[in-house]
């Protein structure tokens, strides 16, 4: 291999490095003033609305004042850790990133510009779970290199809550790879582009599997209903009670870019990726197709980040019993029975149409069971 | 020993029963059980706040908001009629100040002006710290003649502590600013004189103030 052809492979990945490491902080800094916009109007606020138009330079001017801030190391910390913790955090978060396709990418790459740092790696769906379960560790490392139980605390529920949401999600997604015969992510989203763009979405014969990846994803980014480590009525700020200024703001943008990642998971495994009706299923070499790809995707990317933040302010916080009860007793089972029908319906070579009033089913039949159950359980309590 | 409880220990057993309750769980339904109702309930709602309600927020330094006349602001030390300051330094507002912020220094009226031939005494001084007052009230209730008010005057700032120290000056300018713009308080006199410094005491003739209340 001479040099010409070293370069010619590394150019497009340095580019695409490029692209997501410019693009993530700023990505954090405006989907907080998306977020607080759409709490203001869930508030019936009107959100931040001072600097600039619409206030839209607001997000500069706190990431301004959050660089400048005073760097404040407590004096009880293991500073090596410490200051390890949150950058472990966004490296993680960003390292996740380097398998997602965030625009059209041919399942054959051959070369030349492209919207994806590792291309045509078969794994990259395991490698993408692999990555963001290490997520934990920064969560983890913070609480305990902060030397506070309330910390310690929200870190030893951030790491049970990974350890149980970790389980239905990959059950879930296991689906999604028997539909589509490959855990390659461009090779799933092109099993998705049959037909007029729409039917061939895994939404349609998985919706039981879109909630329980949507809901285990939600508790893997540690957001309300799920926020448990960092709930500020207990645990102060749990685990970055102790952090402030650049440090905090590491694990505040390793937490977007995590919600970022779970939207554009979301959106490539359920809704069908750059796939739409009227928008050319074929990834080609023109740049207008490849435009209206990438503007499809990023569309629905951002719709299920609004959606995400939404849910924020629509929802109370789970109990802990509840959340780890939620995991343990309801989307393992479902996630399990889910793939049983779906991988008998795929191996006897069934149409799929079926799986989706199954899964309706499947739902509803769990929903009586625990109502039954709880109905059965309070008599028994009083009885005795 | 005799294993039989006293009356008094089956008393107690009896109360115990009775006073100690399980609170359970609430029964889940079918419906609850599903969570996605709820869950769309929850941003069914969120939804209409965030497009179908008036937004509350008031635009703060271009819109004011209008304050209560009852408000407990910025002091002000009142005028009688002539002009003069209405206070007869009894030093009542400086006892009662729960904050020791007043500070006044009494001195005789000057008795060669005929403007003060009815007057004992007047504040040589008088100043009020408004950084540590907590704006309770609590001196103009005590006042004998209504002389000291508080008004609804909210945005007080200052580039320094000593300038937050209002004096005799100050505090009547703040009187002049206040009544000329139709701000007085409604709690005490209106800058009517108080009994206590009335020359004749035959005001009962007259209806009382506004402002008075039940109280007055
Ligand atoms: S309002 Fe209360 S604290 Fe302030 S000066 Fe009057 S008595 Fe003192
Ligand atoms: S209570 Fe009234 S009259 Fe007496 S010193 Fe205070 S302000 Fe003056």
């Amino acid at each position: 291999m001479n040099w010409y052809e070293i370069w010619a492979e590394l150019w497009p990945t340095l580019i695409a490095i490029g692209i997501i490491l410019a693009v993530v902080p700023v990505v954090g800094l405006y989907a907080t003033f998306v977020e607080r916009k759409l709490a203001a109007a869930v508030q019936d606020r009107l959100g931040p609305n001072r600097v600039g138009p619409f206030g839209l330079f607001q997000a500069i001017a706190d990431g301004i004042k959050i660089f400048l801030k005073e760097q404040i190391i407590p004096s009880h910390v293991h500073t090596f850790i410490y200051m390890l913790a949150p950058c472990i955090s966004l490296m993680t978060a960003m390292f996740a990133l380097a398998v997602l396709p965030y625009g059209p990418t041919p399942v054959n790459y051959f070369g030349g510009l492209r919207f994806i740092v590792m291309p045509g790696l078969d794994i990259s769906l395991l490698i993408m779970f692999a990555i963001s379960s290490l997520s934990a560790y920064g969560i983890i490392l913070g609480g305990w290199a902060s030397n506070n139980k309330y910390s310690l605390y929200g870190a030893i529920r951030s790491c049970a809550q990974f350890i149980s949401y970790e389980i239905p999600m990959g059950l879930s997604v296991i689906g999604v790879i028997l539909v589509a015969g490959s855990m390659n992510i461009e090779t799933i989203v092109a099993s998705q582009g049959s037909g007029d763009g729409i039917s061939g979405w895994n939404l349609w014969w998985q919706p039981l599997a879109l909630i329980i990846f949507f809901t285990s994803a939600l508790a893997e980014t540690n957001r309300l209903p799920f926020d448990l480590p960092e709930c500020e009525q207990e645990l102060v700020g749990g685990f970055h009670t102790e952090y402030g200024g650049i440090k905090f703001v590491l694990f505040f943008l390793a937490e977007y870019t995590h919600v970022v990642t779970v939207s554009f998971l979301t959106t490539l495994l359920f809704f069908g990726g750059w796939h739409f009706p009227g928008v050319p299923s074929e990834v080609t070499a023109s740049y207008g197709i490849l435009a209206l790809q990438m503007l499809v995707l990023l569309v629905k990317v951002c719709g299920v980040v609004c959606f995400i933040m939404l849910l924020r302010w629509a929802l109370p916080r789970f109990r802990f019993d509840q959340l780890m009860g939620l995991a343990w007793k309801g989307l393992i089972p479902l996630a399990m029975l889910n793939l049983v029908f779906l991988a008998v319906f795929e191996s006897l070579g069934w149409h799929r149409w079926p799986l989706a009033v199954l899964s309706v089913l499947l739902f509803v039949a769990a929903g009586y069971w625990s109502a039954w159950q709880s109905q059965s359980f309070v008599r028994k309590a009083s009885v005795t | 020993m005799s294993t039989a409880e006293t009356p008094v220990a089956q008393v107690e057993k009896k109360q115990k029963k009775k006073t100690v309750q399980w609170g359970d769980d609430p029964k889940i339904g079918f419906v609850e059980a599903l969570y996605l109702p709820a869950i769309a309930g929850g941003i069914a709602t969120a939804l209409k706040h965030a497009f179908f309600k008036k937004r509350s927020t008031a635009q703060y330094p271009e819109q004011k908001p209008e304050m209560p006349p009852n408000y407990r602001g910025v002091h002000r030390l009142n005028r009688d009629e002539e002009g003069r300051v209405k206070c007869v330094a009894c030093y009542m507002c400086q006892t009662a100040c729960p904050a020791n912020c007043i500070e006044i220094i009494a001195a005789p009226a000057p008795q060669d002006d005929p403007k003060w031939a009815n007057r004992d005494k007047f504040p040589a001084t008088f100043t009020i710290d408004e950084l540590r007052c907590i704006y309770c009230g609590m001196c103009e209730e005590a006042c004998p003649v209504d002389a000291i008010e508080l008004t609804s005057i909210y945005d007080l700032t200052g580039m320094s502590r000593q300038e937050m120290i209002f004096d005799k000056e100050k505090l009547l300018s703040v009187f002049d600013e206040t009544s000329k713009a139709g701000l007085d308080p409604v709690r005490t006199n209106r800058g009517a004189l108080g009994p206590a410094s009335e020359k004749s005491m035959q005001s009962t003739d007259s209806p009382p103030p506004p402002g008075r209340g039940k109280h007055g």
